[in-house]
């Protein structure tokens, strides 16, 4: 049985199966969240240099992957929009972008309240913390075009630009650390060497990351659900679904 | 007492899980809100007789 996903690109079609994808993905964030925690605040160890302030970790670090990661996957849906002409594409994009948002402004906060005891300092414009707050423009910017612009598919077109333009920025957050002297550390992390801290650490971090993934496929699915119905108000496929009847 | 402390450093860890708990917390309510308002709007559509007809049924 091969299935044709291409019938997915259809939001009435895509509609029901984002529905019955979402307890999973909810279920997966808020187990892996609980365990992420537990490990984060309870089962890692004391640092041996930052004492227990090190447990914000655990929540700043997978907060800024997940807000350069949706960054460029809201990009990526952008130039889908733009290249295919599709609606849904758009729409994922459109959803993704308050998520992003959020993710990036929990970076941006935890990270102040990690450097002041610390760096001594809520903030400083090294060139990590200041591309991450230029992230924050970009997606606030993107959702305030969208809701300057009356035509959703003109809005759609003009928020696919800005979202590409934007993506630039990404690999600055990430590479920062590496091109500039900054206040912030640089990367412990790598694809290639070995992880330079502790392994119960890193395992939290890692589930923490997995399921701050979870929890924005999960929330990005609902938020999508919802635009789809005002987007595609007035279709008939709308008026026959099961949540309109009461 | 201890543990709550954290050594010190209580306000900046809790203030940091309390932070990301309650974004995602009025995330989630946000968008629960935004999809049932947008139902209840569908929903108002299909009772004004605004939806568009079937193809397929007016063409028969």
């Amino acid at each position: 049985m091969s299935i044709n996903w291409y019938k997915f690109a259809s939001p009435a079609s895509f509609y029901p199966l984002a529905g019955r994808l979402i307890p999973w993905f909810a279920m997966g964030a808020a187990v892996l969240g609980i365990v992420g925690a537990w490990i984060g605040l309870v089962i890692a160890p004391t640092d041996f240099q930052q004492g227990e302030a090190y447990r914000i970790i655990f929540i700043h670090v997978p907060a800024a992957w997940m807000s350069m990661f949706l960054y460029l996957v809201m990009a990526f849906w952008g130039a889908l929009a733009l290249g295919f002409n599709t609606r849904l594409s758009a729409m994922m994009a459109q959803a993704i972008a308050p998520t992003g948002a959020l993710m990036t402004f929990i970076a941006l906060c935890t990270g102040s309240l990690w450097g002041r005891p610390t760096w001594g300092t809520y903030w400083a414009w090294d060139a990590r913390m200041t591309s991450e707050l230029i992230l924050l423009f970009l997606y606030l910017g993107v959702i305030a075009l969208r809701n300057a612009i009356d035509d959703p598919r003109r809005a759609d077109r003009a928020c696919a630009v800005l979202s590409l333009v934007g993506a630039v920025n990404v690999p600055i957050i990430y590479f920062s650390v590496k091109w500039w002297n900054t206040l912030h550390q640089g990367s412990s992390v790598s694809l290639t060497a070995a992880p330079r801290m502790a392994a119960i650490m890193l395992t939290g971090m890692l589930i923490m990351s997995i399921a701050a993934w979870l929890y924005a496929i999960a929330v990005v699915l609902m938020r999508v659900r919802a635009i789809i119905v005002e987007r595609e108000r007035g279709s008939a496929w709308i008026a026959q679904l099961p949540e309109l009847a009461r | 007492m201890d543990y709550l402390a954290m050594g010190g450093y209580g306000f900046y860890v809790w203030g940091s899980y309390g932070v990301a708990a309650l974004a995602l917390l009025i995330e989630v309510l946000s968008v629960r809100t935004r999809r049932r308002r947008a139902v209840a709007e569908a929903r108002m559509d299909e009772q004004e007789g605004v939806t568009l007809p079937n193809v397929s049924e007016v063409l028969r």
